[in-house]
C-alpha cells in the first residue's frame, strides 16, 4: 500500500491528517506486516481519525465497530433476521420443517455486522475496532478469533475466510487493561500530545484563517495547560476548537480578557478553569 | 547508522536487557523487529527506534526502559564529537543561544561537546569512564534560565508584552530538563563504548517506576507512580473479584441440596452450594506521612482510595506524632494526587511538640480516640519504616489494636535487612503484628492482591 514511511505521511497529509514520525512508521510497518494496529492515548489525539485517513488513502471502505459495555457477538459478527425468519416460515406453511430450516439459515436471513463485513468480499477494507477498552473482556475472544484466523464460522452456513484481509485499526483509551494476548497480536502505538511544530501545523490547516502570532501562542499557552495538574487536561480537539473560538471572536492576540472569556472552551472543569487562571495569573474569574 | 554490521546481535541484545528490565518480549515479537529492520532500513535512527518500539513493547510504561536501552544498542555515532577541547564558558555561551532557539539537534551536539569536555574523569583504562552528573555539575544549566529569557526576548523583536510570555520560564525549564536528559544519554554511550554494552544496559538504565525503592525514588518517579494508582487499582480489583468468586463458590449445602431433589424423585440432581454472606470486609489503613516514607504512604493510600468500592467501609488515618483521620481528604483527593500530602499537611492535626515521627504516641492516641473504627470485621494495615527516633514504641496499644480486629498487618518499605538497626522498632512490631517488606510499588501490589480481604 506504501512505498516508505514518508510516502505514509504525505499521503495521510493529503486527507488533512497529519503523522508525527512514530505513527508514521507505524502505519507503515501495520502495512507491511501485515498485522493490526493497536492505538491507544488520551482523548482526542486522533487516534479514531487515523483510521479513518488511513482508509481515505487507501482508497478503501471503512468498517467501524464501535465498541461499548454489553456489545456482543450479534453486534459485532452476524445476527439472524428473526423476524424476516418468522414471516418466511408463516408464509410457506405446507413445506417441510427441513424446508423452511435450509431456507430460513441462508444469506438472504443473515445480518453481517462490522467483523463479519470486514473479512467478506474482494474490495479494500479498513476494519476499525474503536475504543476497544469499553467492550466487555469476553468480545477480546471473539477479537483474538477473528483477528489470528481471519476467518468466521456461522454453523449453519459454514467458515467464511477473509481472501482479501482488511487493515485493522483497535483503538483504546485505557480506561481497561487489554488483555496480554490481544495485544501481542498486534502492533503497538502510543499517540500522546504532539510537539508543539507539529500542532502548529494540525492548527494552521484546520483553522487557515488564523494569524501566525495567534497560532503560535495559542500553541504555547495548550502547551503550559497540559504541564499542569488538570483533572482532564486539553488535546489537540481542544486546541483546534480553542483556534477557531478566537478566529470567530476576531482576536489578533492574546490578552488576559480573552483567555479569561475563552478557557471554559479549553477546559471542562470548573475546579481546571480555576487552578489555570491562577496558574496564568489571570485575575479572578 | 554508523555501523550497519552486526544488526541481529544488537536486536538479540536489545531484547535481552529489555527482558531483563521485566518487559515480556516473546520469539514472535523478535521476528517482527527483525522484519521491521529489514523494511526500515538503517537510514534513519529515529524510526528505526518508533518501528522496535512497535513490534516490541506493547503498552506504554515500557517506553522510558525502552528509549535509554535503545540508545544503547543503536548509538547516535561512535566516538567523541571531533571538536576540540570544550571551554566551559564558551559552552555555556553556545547552549544559551541553542535554549533560546529550542534547537533540540543543535542542544543534543552540545550534550555531546560537554560529555566529551566536562564529564570525563580517572586515567587508568580500567577506571575512567564519563559522568553525567559530573558534566551537569559543571555546566549549571540551569542558571542560564535568565540569559536565555533574555535571548528569547530579543529573538521576538522586543515586540510589545505577549501573553503567551508569562509562561516562558517554564517553557524553558523543560527545555533544560530536555538538555539534561541528552547529557544522561549520552554518557551513557560513552560508557558502553569502552565497557560491555550488555551489563551497561541492565544496571544504568533506570528500572521502571513499579520497580522503584519507594524511600529513593524521585520526584518524577512518585508523580509516575502516583499516575498509576487508577490503572493498578482496576487490575487489582479484578484479582480481588475472582478471589472472592472463588471464595464465594464455597461448599455444598446438604440440606437444601436434598429439599431441591424432591422435584427429581429424590434424586440430587443439582448441588446448592452454600453462599457466603455478601458482606464486605472493612479496612483501616494508620499511614505514617512523615518525609521519610511519605512517597510509600501516598502512593498506598491512593491505591486503597481507588479500591474502596471493594470494601463496606475504608478509613485512613494519618500520623507523624499525633494521629488524624484523613479519609474525606482522600474522597476528595481522586482527583487531584499530586496535592494529597499539601492537603494532609494542611489540614491535619499530625504533630504535637515537634516534627519528627513518633509511632508510640501516634498509636497510643489511636487506640484510645478511634477504637471504634477497629471491630471483628476490620482489616487493619499499617503502613510506615517503624522507626521511632529513639522514643517508646508503645507495643501494649498495638496489641490492643490487633485484639480487636481481624487481621493487622505491617507494611515496611524498608529492605528486610535494615529491620531493627538504629531507631528501628520493627522486630518488635513484627512479634505482635504480620510485618511484610514492601519496597516497590510491584511488591505492594502483589501484596496488596494477597492480604486485602475479599
Ligand atoms: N494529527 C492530526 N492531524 C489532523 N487532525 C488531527 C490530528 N490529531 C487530532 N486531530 C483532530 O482532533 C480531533 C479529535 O480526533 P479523534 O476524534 O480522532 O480523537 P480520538 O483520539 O479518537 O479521541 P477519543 O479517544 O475521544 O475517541 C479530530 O477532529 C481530528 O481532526
Ligand atoms: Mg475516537
Amino acid at each position: 500500500m506504501f512505498s516508505s514511511v514518508d510516502d505514509v505521511s504525505a499521503r495521510l497529509a493529503e486527507t488533512g491528517y497529519l503523522a508525527s514520525p512514530a505513527v508514521a512508521t507505524t502505519v507503515f510497518l501495520a502495512d507491511r506486516l501485515g498485522k493490526p494496529l493497536l492505538v491507544e492515548g488520551p482523548a482526542g489525539v486522533g487516534k479514531t481519525e487515523l483510521a479513518k485517513a488511513v482508509a481515505q488513502v487507501a482508497d478503501a471502505r471503512l468498517v467501524r465497530l464501535q465498541c461499548y459495555e454489553g456489545v456482543d457477538e450479534s453486534r459485532a459478527l452476524y445476527e439472524w433476521n428473526h423476524a424476516k425468519q418468522l414471516l418466511r416460515i408463516s408464509a410457506g406453511r405446507d413445506e417441510s420443517w427441513d424446508e423452511a430450516r435450509t431456507d430460513i439459515f441462508s444469506e438472504e436471513f443473515l445480518l453481517p455486522r462490522p467483523l463479519l463485513t470486514a473479512i467478506r468480499g474482494d474490495d479494500p477494507k479498513v476494519l476499525l475496532i474503536d475504543e476497544t477498552d469499553k467492550a466487555d473482556v469476553e468480545v477480546e475472544g471473539l477479537l483474538l478469533e477473528v483477528l489470528s484466523d481471519f476467518q468466521v464460522t456461522v454453523p449453519e452456513l459454514g467458515t467464511v475466510t477473509a481472501t482479501r484481509r482488511p487493515f485493522v485499526v483497535l483503538t483504546s483509551n485505557a480506561s481497561r487493561e487489554l488483555s496480554e494476548a490481544l495485544r501481542r497480536r498486534c502492533l503497538f502505538l502510543h499517540i500522546g500530545f504532539p510537539e508543539e511544530e507539529l500542532e502548529r501545523r494540525i492548527v494552521r490547516l484546520k483553522v487557515p484563517g488564523l494569524s501566525e502570532a495567534l497560532t503560535e501562542s495559542v500553541v504555547r499557552v495548550i502547551g503550559a495547560l497540559r504541564a499542569m495538574d488538570l483533572r482532564k487536561v486539553p488535546s489537540v480537539a481542544e486546541t483546534i476548537d480553542w483556534a477557531r473560538t478566537l478566529l470567530a471572536l476576531g482576536a489578533d492576540t492574546l490578552d488576559e480578557t480573552v483567555v479569561r472569556d475563552s478557557l471554559g472552551v479549553i477546559l471542562k472543569h470548573q475546579d481546571d478553569i480555576q487552578k489555570a487562571a491562577a496558574k496564568l495569573d489571570l485575575d479572578a474569574l | 547508522m554508523t555501523t550497519p554490521a552486526g544488526v541481529p546481535e544488537r536486536l538479540t541484545g536489545l531484547v535481552g536487557a529489555l527482558r531483563a528490565h521485566g518487559v515480556r518480549v516473546g520469539t514472535g515479537e523478535t521476528v517482527d523487529a527483525a522484519r521491521a529492520v529489514e523494511a526500515l532500513g538503517l537510514a534513519d535512527r529515529e524510526l528505526l527506534r518508533e518501528g522496535l518500539a512497535a513490534t516490541l513493547l506493547h503498552g506504554t510504561g515500557h517506553r522510558t526502559v525502552f528509549d535509554p536501552v535503545f540508545d544503547l544498542y543503536f548509538p547516535r555515532g561512535i566516538g567523541a564529537p571531533g571538536t576540540g577541547a570544550a571551554d566551559r564558558e564558551e559552552l555555556r555561551d553556545r547552549l544559551a543561544e541553542a535554549l533560546a532557539a529550542d534547537d533540540r539537534a543543535l542542544m543534543a551536539r552540545l550534550a555531546a561537546e560537554a560529555v566529551d569536555g566536562l564529564g570525563g574523569y580517572g586515567s587508568s583504562p580500567d577506571s575512567d569512564g564519563w559522568s553525567a552528573y559530573q558534566t551537569l555539575d559543571r555546566l549549571r544549566p540551569q542558571t542560564l534560565l535568565a540569559r536565555v529569557r533574555t535571548g528569547v526576548r530579543e529573538r521576538n523583536g522586543g515586540g510589545g508584552p505577549e501573553f503567551a510570555d508569562r509562561l516562558l520560564d517554564d517553557e524553558i525549564r523543560r527545555r533544560i530538563e530536555a538538555f539534561r536528559a541528552m547529557v544522561g544519554s549520552e554518557a551513557r554511550r560513552r560508557v558502553a563504548e569502552r565497557r560491555d554494552r550488555d551489563m551497561l544496559a541492565r544496571r544504568a538504565v533506570r528500572p521502571t517506576a513499579d520497580r522503584v525503592d519507594f524511600l529513593f525514588a524521585g520526584r518524577d518517579q512518585l508523580a509516575e507512580l502516583r499516575r498509576a494508582a487508577q490503572p493498578l487499582a482496576r487490575k487489582l480489583a479484578t484479582r480481588l473479584a475472582a478471589r472472592r468468586r472463588r471464595a464465594a463458590r464455597g461448599t455444598i449445602d446438604l440440606r437444601r441440596t436434598l429439599r431441591g431433589s424432591l422435584s427429581t424423585g429424590g434424586v440430587p440432581m443439582r448441588p446448592v452450594l452454600r453462599r457466603r454472606r455478601p458482606v464486605r470486609p472493612e479496612l483501616v489503613l494508620l499511614c505514617d506521612v512523615s518525609g521519610s516514607v511519605s512517597g510509600f504512604s501516598d502512593f498506598t493510600m491512593l491505591l486503597v482510595q481507588a479500591l474502596h468500592d471493594q470494601f463496606s467501609k475504608v478509613r485512613v488515618f494519618a500520623f507523624v506524632n499525633r494521629i488524624d483521620e484523613v479519609t474525606a481528604l482522600l474522597d476528595h483527593g481522586t482527583a487531584d494526587p499530586e496535592g494529597l500530602s499539601a492537603r494532609i499537611g494542611a489540614e491535619a492535626t499530625l504533630t504535637g511538640w515537634h516534627g519528627s515521627s513518633d509511632y508510640g504516641v501516634a498509636l497510643g492516641e489511636f487506640a484510645e480516640r478511634y477504637g471504634d473504627a477497629v471491630g471483628p470485621r476490620t482489616t487493619v494495615f499499617v503502613l510506615g519504616d517503624a522507626r521511632t527516633n529513639q522514643s517508646d514504641p508503645n507495643l501494649p496499644a498495638v496489641r490492643r489494636i490487633a485484639e480487636r480486629a481481624r487481621r493487622v498487618y505491617w507494611l515496611n518499605p524498608e529492605q528486610r535487612s535494615q529491620w531493627g538497626t538504629g531507631d528501628s522498632a520493627a522486630p518488635a512490631y513484627a512479634e505482635l503484628v504480620e510485618m511484610h517488606e514492601c519496597r516497590t510499588a510491584r511488591q505492594l501490589s502483589g501484596l496488596v492482591g494477597r492480604l486485602l480481604p475479599v
